[in-house]
């Protein structure tokens, strides 16, 4: 083969190698921003919890009417969507993907903790699930819970559920271990003060907390005034 | 960075990527020599016998030579051998009724294969050129014409046209429409390259000394238009192509007859070149040895791999919509589109490059073809279906291969 044919095999070769080289780079750039995304999701929540902070320590002073008791929830859930996906785009063991989650996890205990208190001081009616979980492939039903309480917190906006990992070597999920007393019998969620373990369904999460159909029956009864108000208002 | 199970993929996309980057080079440097060979005329009408093999073609043949028939070539230079490999159905009446023409002359035989029929007809001619048409394909009136000016090249051997699809009414033939203008495409660049590893039987012609000096045709596991190709370029005879030679063809109708038709072609393709397997990676064969060989066999691996790796993959996303299903229902989780979700890793970025790089020939084909270079139908329904249904044959084809299992060709 003449020297003109062997360059042409490196020059094609240095071609379809820029054309990996980019395809690599968009995938690494858009990896990157996604983990900015979530960085600046926690800087906006660790400015939430802030405020949640000084709302709290205000609660001494003042009334509990001056709480606003929905700074962190959605965020949560945000964040909680996008470090699934991360988990499943950039990896497990991706070390950045390992540091949120542990920023995300310390984020959930104290959103946990402050709305405790806020519950306890105000009486509202704030309702929380503690979920643990593994992604280690040892969990079968865990992908199902998950379905099942993401499918509950869009139902009930008012429900808060937190989601632990229960592998993640982190002191704070070891401390809620021991406080909780959990087994590694996965997937567990804690509800009040009792523990379930095993799969539970949307039906046996809602007969565990009657206040969910409460909830659900007080909202529909918002709609349908609003509707007849508006009917009414039609009318004149 | 890629995780292990995606080494494999990016491997074949890499080599699926080079070879179009080759093939679009390829035809980026050749412009204007395929402008000049378009624009060429004919300096001579050389004698030219076309023969047409048919076995059980009473549908079609009449059709086919009535095309020859009215070639734009003149009457006295061309022959046309008519051989009834004695078929079973009113093949033979129907050819009679050439019976009187005096361009046409009928032979019949006992069945003994196609390579026989044609092998018949070459002992029956002395003409400087030999054409072949199989009996299920119409030639362009200036087809010839288009053709025998390439043989104006004292060095070119051999010359194939560019095969289109007759008439392409359903789903199944305008995905093989839009495949046959890509193979249009490739089999320019791969006359440029001088890699041309078929002479199909829609109306290649080679010169009379390719049978005198290399024999006759083979059995060649029924692909003996892939054998006689492989041999001449094993003995350095040039194949050319000639693009603006148009023939058209029956395209399979049912999945069934395609799925045949494709497992007897890779079949033959991967015999043959078994056959030949001392000129894959030997640099003596130039481009055909270092590059079109390995890397169709490595296609028709990764064909498979690179099907296989995508519906498993979507086997898991059903199966967990399924599960998704089962738990909690159907329900429109309400998720705005975030681009947050958009999956941007690294094989699905390259995995449409492939394909917008594969639409780059499949429209450059169908401009070469003499068709406009604007996206189709046809293109459309390639780029969905093409990949999930070629695999099917290909991986029954490797089957067959590994058990010396032959396809039958009709």
């Amino acid at each position: 083969m003449p020297s003109e044919g062997y360059r042409k095999y490196i020059f094609v070769f240095i071609i379809t190698s820029v054309i990996f080289f980019t395809a690599f780079s968009i995938s690494n750039y858009s990896n990157e921003k996604r983990i900015q995304n979530i960085q600046s999701i926690e800087d906006k929540i660790a400015l939430d919890l802030l405020s949640s902070e000084t709302q709290f320590n205000l609660l001494k002073e003042l009334s509990c009417k001056a709480i606003d008791n929905s700074v962190l929830s959605q965020e949560l859930n945000s964040i909680a969507e996008k470090l699934t996906y991360a988990e499943e785009n950039l990896g497990v063991d991706n070390p950045e993907v390992l540091r949120l989650k542990k920023y995300y996890s310390v984020l959930e205990v104290k959103d946990y903790l402050l709305m405790k208190q806020v519950d306890q001081k105000c009486k509202q009616k704030l309702i929380f699930i503690l979920y643990f979980y593994s992604n280690k492939g040892d969990c079968d039903d865990c992908k199902k819970e998950g379905y099942v309480l993401t499918d509950l917190r869009e139902e009930y906006p008012e429900l808060r559920v937190y989601s632990f990992d229960y592998n993640l070597d982190f002191p704070i999920i070891k401390t809620l271990q021991m406080v909780f007393k959990l087994k590694n019998t996965l997937p567990a969620i804690i509800i009040g003060d009792e523990i379930h373990y095993g799969f539970k369904s949307r039906e046996e999460i809602e007969k565990l907390m009657p206040i969910l159909a409460k909830l659900k029956a007080e909202r529909e009864k918002a709609q349908r005034t609003a509707n007849s108000t508006t009917t009414t208002q039609k009318k004149k | 960075m890629i995780e292990v199970s995606q080494i494999i993929p990016h491997i074949f996309l890499f080599t699926a990527l080079y070879f179009q980057v080759f093939l679009l080079i390829t035809f980026f440097e050749s412009r204007e020599t395929i402008r000049k060979q378009a624009s060429h005329t004919n300096t001579r009408y050389p004698s030219v016998a076309v023969l047409v093999p048919c076995y059980n073609e009473e549908k079609t043949v009449a059709r086919t030579i009535e095309s020859l028939l009215s070639l734009d070539y003149p009457k006295d230079k061309m022959s046309i051998i008519v051989i009834d490999d004695g078929s079973t159905d009113r093949t033979f009446e129907t050819i009679r009724t050439f019976e009187q023409h005096p361009q046409v002359t009928l032979l019949q035989k006992e069945n003994g294969g196609k390579h026989t029929a044609l092998n018949l007809g070459i002992s029956r001619t002395n003409t400087e050129l030999i054409g072949c048409l199989d009996a299920d394909s119409f030639v362009a009136p200036d087809a010839l014409t288009e053709i025998v000016k390439c043989f104006d090249d004292a060095t070119v051997m051999a010359v194939m046209p560019a095969i289109k699809i007759w008439n392409p009414k359903t789903v199944l033939e305008r995905i093989q429409k839009a495949e046959y203008d890509m193979g249009i495409f490739v089999r320019k660049m791969f006359g440029i390259m001088n890699t041309i590893q078929v002479t199909p039987g829609a109306f290649s012609l080679f010169r009379k000394r390719v049978f005198d000096e290399l024999g006759g045709f083979k059995e060649a596991h029924n692909t003996e238009d892939m054998e006689i190709a492989l041999r001449m370029q094993s003995k350095h005879y040039r194949i050319e192509n000639a693009h603006t030679a148009y023939v058209y063809t029956v395209a399979p109708k049912t999945i069934k007859a395609l799925y045949k038709q494709r497992v007897r072609w890779t079949y033959g393709f991967l015999k043959n070149v078994l056959d030949y397997r001392f000129m894959l990676f030997n640099k003596k064969y130039g481009h055909l040895g270092i590059l079109t060989l390995p890397f169709a066999l490595v296609s028709i691996i990764g064909a498979v791999y690179m099907a296989g790796f995508v519906v498993i993959r979507f086997i898991n996303y059903l199966l967990e919509k399924i599960v998704k299903f089962q738990t909690v229902g159907v329900g429109w989780s309400g998720t705005e589109v975030d681009w947050f979700f958009f999956n941007t890793q690294s094989l699905p970025i390259l995995i449409f490059i492939t394909l917008f790089t594969t639409l780059l020939i499949l429209v450059n084909g169908k401009k070469l073809s003499g068709g406009s270079m604007k996206p189709s139908r046809d293109i459309l329904y390639f780029l969905l279906f093409y990949g999930l249904m070629a695999p099917v044959w290909i991986t029954k084809a490797l089957y067959n291969s590994a058990l010396s299992k032959k396809s039958s060709w009709k």
